[in-house]
């Protein structure tokens, strides 16, 4: 416990600088931008608008408080300092093997940390304890586009006619697994997806118009699903 | 003016013709999607911190845009299988959740209220883990003190290699004299103050953060660091320096010091609590406790920014012992006062 403590940013020995102002400057730059990015870096994004850092806003996710109230700067202060106990010092204290301490202690301080960086596995909603401590916790917030909608491409004269039997095979899961599929693209995935609905409607799999029997596929089976839905009849899946 | 393709403001496309649309779900899309597209837009300048963005009527019907399309989701979900429309729509409202109901002060306007009395309010109001920090840093002190009185051996325990250097026991007085001189130049200060201020936060903060593990570690690491500052006092004391060093260390010390105690003191504050969370639950205790605790964490920073300029500069060209004790008797009783001062009520953190 006591070594764990002088393990700390000794990299510098202050007697060597002061040769040159230049280096001094830089030194002194150098120092800043250390003690900024460990601290400043977090700060400064996750109290902007974002509530992100920007690489929590490239995975999707941000900063929320608990309980749906405002996230205030104090909140955002203290699950930044604590994070020294989660991140910073176990990551010296590994690289270090140990800071030195052997035996027992060794195992003591490795296991006492481990609660800290552990903490996240053991608990519903995967707080860490700056989480805990600040009363934050980190929510999904991916930002999507407005895909066109889909029924605005079918014509509504198509040749395609499917009656309730036909329509009755499949629910909401398949549904949106065919909107990813038309919404995707690619010739292969819509072969295969035609051959696998004709099959199972026992109907004879045509060539080269896929893309126009799975839109009135669609069409047809989200028409079906959605008025049911309104008197409140759901289908959840093909099995259901 | 040049026409760049990139440098072009978004317009938001017509939405296709109501009629196009062959299901009742997509004609509901179809008719609400320019709002929803307009909320958009003015979120989207919201998060990029360009409010200035938005035009007047945009800001206007902010609130109006966001109920709206709250209750599109609403109703998307119970009548509509579009999971691509679900999803933008459940991503818009989160969004503009966030912008409309986000905190409302900058960063400048909190700092204000922080020097002008969040900052004294939340030091006062964690004032019984002040006591103990306080106690058990001069407990830290005197079993320092009594155990190399003792046994010397225990001074090379106490205080780390590296700072001791021929600050040992069995030095010469002179040796001993000559640590606490000036250097009489300003080489290569600022970066020792820029290290010391660096270094001094990351214990501090330490100290806080070790809180969480009901404050436990936090007091070992305030005895442990007393230890061998009272270490060093029975050596200089011995020495018949004790008077010089007392002034040697006030001087950044007072305000280190206190810095130190303040940290500790809101490690142990969110120890106490969690510990004892009263009637509350155990996370409502420790959210609690955590916001305090970090406004009294945000001014020791600043305390030991100073407490490093103090030690970085002030020590080195004030070689007078009278001077120096003056300096450092003169920013404890700043810091006291400033904490202490009466003010108006409602500023509490």
């Amino acid at each position: 416990m006591v070594a764990l403590v002088s393990v700390g940013l000794e990299v510098l020995d202050s007697e060597d600088i002061g040769s040159s102002p230049a280096l001094e400057f830089v030194v002194v730059l150098l120092i800043v931008v250390l003690f900024f990015a460990r601290f400043g870096y977090f700060l400064w994004f996750e109290l902007g608008p974002r509530g992100a850092t920007p690489g929590k806003r490239a995975v999707g996710i941000r900063i929320a408080a608990r309980g749906g109230g405002r996230l205030t700067a104090e909140a955002v202060i203290a699950r930044n300092l604590v994070r020294d106990v989660e991140v910073w010092i176990p990551a010296v204290f590994a690289v270090s093997g140990g800071a030195g301490l052997g035996g027992a202690v060794g195992w003591a301080a490795g296991g006492w940390l481990a609660v800290f960086v552990l903490f996240p596995f053991f608990n519903r909603d995967a707080l860490r304890a700056g989480d805990l401590v600040a009363g934050t916790w980190v929510v999904e917030a991916e930002r999507r586009k407005l895909l066109p909608a889909m029924s605005v491409a079918t014509p509504s004269t198509s040749e395609y006619r499917f009656g309730e039997a036909e329509l009755g095979v499949y629910g909401e899961h398949e549904l949106q697994v065919l909107e990813a599929v038309l919404r995707q693209g690619s010739p292969e995935a819509e072969r295969q997806v035609m051959e696998a609905i004709c099959g199972k409607l026992g109907w004879e799999a045509g060539r080269g118009d896929e893309r126009a029997f799975l839109e009135a596929f669609y069409t047809a089976l989200r028409a079906r699903l959605e008025r049911n839905m309104r008197f409140g009849r759901r289908k959840k899946d093909k099995l259901s | 003016m040049i026409d760049l393709p990139f440098l072009r403001k978004a317009e938001i496309e017509a939405p296709p013709d109501i009629e196009a649309a062959s299901l009742r779900s997509d004609k509901f899309r179809i008719e609400r999607e320019g709002d929803w597209l307009r909320l958009d837009r003015a979120v989207t300048a919201l998060e990029k911190d360009r409010p200035g963005r938005i035009s007047d009527e945009d800001l206007l019907a902010l609130p109006v845009l966001y109920r709206q399309a709250a209750s599109s989701l609403a109703v998307a979900r119970e009548t509509s299988l579009d999971a691509a429309t679900l999803a933008y729509l459940e991503s818009l409202v989160r969004r503009a959740w966030f912008q409309v109901y986000g905190p409302r002060t900058s960063f400048g306007h909190w700092l204000g209220r922080f020097l002008a009395g969040g900052w004294s309010a939340a030091v006062r109001s964690i004032w019984l883990e002040i006591g103990i920090a306080l106690a058990v840093m001069l407990a830290g002190t005197a079993v320092g003190w009594l155990l190399v009185a003792r046994d010397s051996a225990w001074f090379d325990a106490l205080v780390p290699g590296g700072m001791a250097d021929e600050r040992r026991p069995g030095a010469s007085r002179d040796a001993l004299a000559e640590t606490l001189s000036g250097t009489g130049g300003t080489d290569g200060l600022s970066a020792f103050a820029a290290y010391l201020f660096s270094n001094n936060s990351a214990v501090a903060i330490m100290a806080f953060a070790l809180g969480f593990a009901f404050g436990i570690p936090t007091l070992l690491l305030l005895v442990y660091n007393m230890a061998s500052l009272g270490a060093m006092l029975w050596l200089f004391s011995q020495a018949g320096l004790g008077w010089e060093f007392a002034a040697w260390l006030s001087i950044h010390g007072t305000s280190e010091l206190l810095a130190i105690l303040l940290a500790g003191a809101a490690g142990l504050h969110i120890g106490r609590t969690m510990a004892f969370p009263g009637t509350r639950t155990i996370l409502a205790a420790a959210s609690a406790s955590g916001t305090r605790a970090a406004h009294v964490m945000v001014g020791v920073v600043i305390m030991l920014a100073v407490a490093g300029l103090l030690e970085g500069y002030a020590r080195q060209l004030v070689a007078d012992t009278a001077s120096r004790a003056t300096i450092g008797g003169a920013m404890l009783l700043l810091w006291v006062s400033y904490f202490l001062w009466p003010r108006a009520r409602g500023s509490q953190p």
